[in-house]
């Protein structure tokens, strides 16, 4: 059999990082594959086609990997962390399973060292990021509203924002009475035909893949454009290590096939797309004679600082009805206590997301949960005062960079390919259990305010690690960082890498929507320095 | 779809569902040890099962030892005592079996419509969800910008 070319660029991951580069590297007409240890989606199979939805969410389409368990799946050791990872393996990546909350960093988020003396500062800023955010949101499909007072102009197109619906109103009427910062979420789903794609439905089940397809998953956006533009996805590949040469550069990588076949591909390029745990992992188990520690680890810092969103979840019972699960998950955000006040006990801050209700099944679940839906003759009763009935936020609090937070590999552990597994050693930081216990309160109030009779919190949840960073941070000093300005590996100069890894500090915001438009930048400076990539 | 499960289990289970959702006329609503629901419930279950069935002979274990009988055969008030001490013993069994129970019942026909419900998964019809008032967002935007500068 004759030997593979040697193709230009390799990416690793179909995710929301993965799928933006791919297609904003395709305008050079390089040849480029990207290998996925997934498959491709087929909405019409996704749990709301059927009645047991709210099941599936649980079991095949659930958040957490472990529980899934799918053949795509690689296992994670979580046992020394309270907060448990959230991902999909598949086209998409975790853009498959998300709510489509989308909005962006705020510039301070860039100068969290300069402004408050934790964390670190990012070797970029909000006004270089800035374009790319627009192109961004003009690929993915965002729904929003201009004019927020939270944040800068911007000039992005947005289509009209998630409707209200009463939840939204009963809320927004709550933060008013408390002159309180709220705004419609900017959010990736389509309320308006666009791209090709039908506009939302109000399904209610973005958690669990959007089969209308109007949720702006990366595999309904980018996917499609940047595979007619010619780049080759490999789907059911996993990578299990990143070969390098004499002089240390990267070659390609090894994977396994949908067979479970050995195979190898050859490149110039190579760009890991593969979230805060997957990269690392991948890094680490790329050990050589050239790089002892892993791929692109002089620094000692692949794996280190790991970041989650710590999440607090308030919700409300209410004696009003409201739409229960009907609608997109999200409907507007808060946030009044997002930037730094030292009288709060905490720097940083966080952002109120404001989710609109639960269908039945969850529903019980919160209910006997937390000790108000009852087994026996009394359920019926307690159900139906909690039955569409509940709305209220999650708080996603910004999280400190910490060394001692990291990913490793388990010495045991291995996925269906025999690759060493992950494992996750982290804890919650006093500044972030302050924040959570504010958020907490404050949240209270609002429900209050709104005309909540019954309240439930859960802080920190520990289903809720769905936003996976800092692993491989950004930075200019080859010595406290993996990459630099422009996403280059300092160690190995033809290796990129464009996820949520390089990320220096996490904001209080979900981070998908700033994952991207790093990938297009980072994109654009490997297509601005083509002629000395490797200098 | 075959099942793992032996028919004590699956007697069992259903004994077990029904006290997690009786049946309610008030409601109109059924047991959720109904024959249908617990074949669901069975279905669901069943990459549950190595764990289950550990819990399910513990709670076997339970009845011989206090009552001398299988649990099936006990009556209500025997079966509420063995249950009340499997949960505070087995509470991670005991949620797993409540979870499997109630994502069952509530996407049955009877219940759905007992909720008001329409008997149907949300695709491909949708739902329709009021816009509401945007007038409401009027105090926020004569708001002055308020994120932090960084010059």
């Amino acid at each position: 059999m004759p030997e593979e070319p040697v193709v230009d660029v390799l990416i690793i991951g179909a995710g929301a990082s993965g799928a933006a580069v791919a297609w904003s590297l395709a305008d050079t007409k390089m040849h480029i594959v990207c290998l996925e240890q997934g498959g491709l989606m087929n909405p019409l199979e996704y749990p709301s086609t059927g009645r047991d939805w709210e099941a599936r969410g649980q079991s095949d389409m659930a958040i957490n990997p472990n529980q899934r368990g799918l053949p795509s799946d690689y296992p994670i050791n979580e046992d020394a962390s309270p907060i448990m990872v959230a991902n999909f393996n598949g086209v998409g990546g975790g853009t498959v399973l998300y709510a489509g909350h989308y909005p962006r960093f705020h510039p301070s988020d860039f100068r969290v060292k300069s402004l408050d003396g934790v964390g670190d500062d990012w070797p970029i800023d909000y006004d270089d990021l800035a374009p790319y955010y627009g192109e961004n949101d003009r690929m993915t499909g965002v729904a929003g509203l201009a004019g927020d007072p939270a944040y800068p102009h911007d000039n992005a197109h947005k289509l009209p924002p998630l409707p209200l619906g009463k939840s939204g109103q009963l809320l927004a009427k709550g933060f008013n009475k408390l002159d309180w910062h709220w705004w419609p979420s900017d959010t990736a789903i389509i309320t308006e035909d666009y791209d090709g794609r039908a506009k939302c439905i109000n399904l209610g089940a973005c958690g669990s893949g959007c089969a209308q397809g109007a949720k702006s998953s990366a595999d309904v956006t980018y996917w499609p454009h940047a595979l007619r533009a010619g780049v080759e996805l490999r789907t059911r590949c996993r990578v299990r290590e990143i070969t390098v040469g004499e002089d240390g550069m990267a070659t390609g990588a090894i994977y396994y096939d949908a067979n479970g076949d050995e195979q190898e591909v050859k490149a110039h390029v190579v760009v890991m797309a593969c979230n805060g745990i997957g990269t690392p992992r991948l890094l680490l188990n790329s050990k050589s004679e050239q790089h002892p520690d892993g791929l692109a680890n002089s620094s000692g810092l692949v794996g280190k600082n790991l970041m989650f969103h710590p999440y607090a979840w308030i919700q409300g019972v209410f004696d009003d009805e409201m739409e229960g699960y009907a609608g997109p998950t999200k409907v507007i955000r808060s946030q009044q206590f997002y930037e730094t006040d030292a009288a709060r006990g905490y720097v940083r801050g966080y952002t109120f997301e404001i989710s609109r209700g639960m269908g039945p099944v969850r529903t019980v679940q919160a209910g006997m949960r937390h000790g108000k839906i009852p087994w026996g003759a009394d359920h019926h009763a307690a159900f139906r005062r909690m039955y569409n009935r509940i709305t209220g936020m999650v708080a996603v609090c910004e999280d400190l960079p910490e060394e001692h937070n990291q990913v490793t590999l388990d010495p045991t552990l291995k996925d269906g390919d025999g690759i060493p597994a992950p494992k996750i050693n982290y804890t919650l930081s006093d500044n972030s259990r302050a924040m959570l216990d504010h958020a907490v309160a404050r949240a209270t109030d609002i429900l209050q305010t709104a005309g909540a009779n019954d309240i439930m919190t859960e802080s920190p949840i520990s289903w809720g690690g769905w936003h996976l960073m800092g692993t491989a941070r950004m930075g200019t000093d080859p010595e406290r960082s993996v990459v630099n300005e422009w996403g280059r590996s300092h160690d190995v100069r033809n290796l990129f890498i464009v996820d949520g890894s390089i990320f220096v500090t996490s904001a209080g915001v979900n981070p998908t929507s700033t994952i991207q438009a790093l990938a297009l930048y980072i994109a654009d400076q490997i297509k601005s320095r083509l002629a000395n990539l490797f200098d | 779809m075959p099942n793992s499960f032996t028919d004590a289990e699956k007697r069992t289970l259903a004994i077990l569902a029904d006290m997690v959702i009786p049946a309610s006329a008030e409601y109109h609503a059924p047991s959720a040890g109904d024959d249908a629901i617990v074949s669901e419930i069975l279905s669901d279950a069943e990459r549950h099962h190595a764990h289950l069935s550990i819990g399910l002979a513990t709670l076997e274990t339970l009845a011989r030892e206090r009552h001398g009988i299988d649990f099936a055969d006990l009556d209500s008030a025997q079966g509420a005592d063995i249950v009340d001490t499997f949960r505070e013993t087995h509470p991670g069994t005991a949620n797993l079996i409540a979870n499997l129970t109630t994502q069952c019942y509530y996407r049955d026909d009877r219940v759905m419509i007992s909720l008001g419900m329409e008997p149907r998964p949300p695709h491909p019809l949708g739902f329709t969800v009021e816009q509401g008032d945007w007038s409401l967002l009027d105090q926020v935007r004569e708001r002055d910008k308020f994120y932090r500068k960084t010059e």
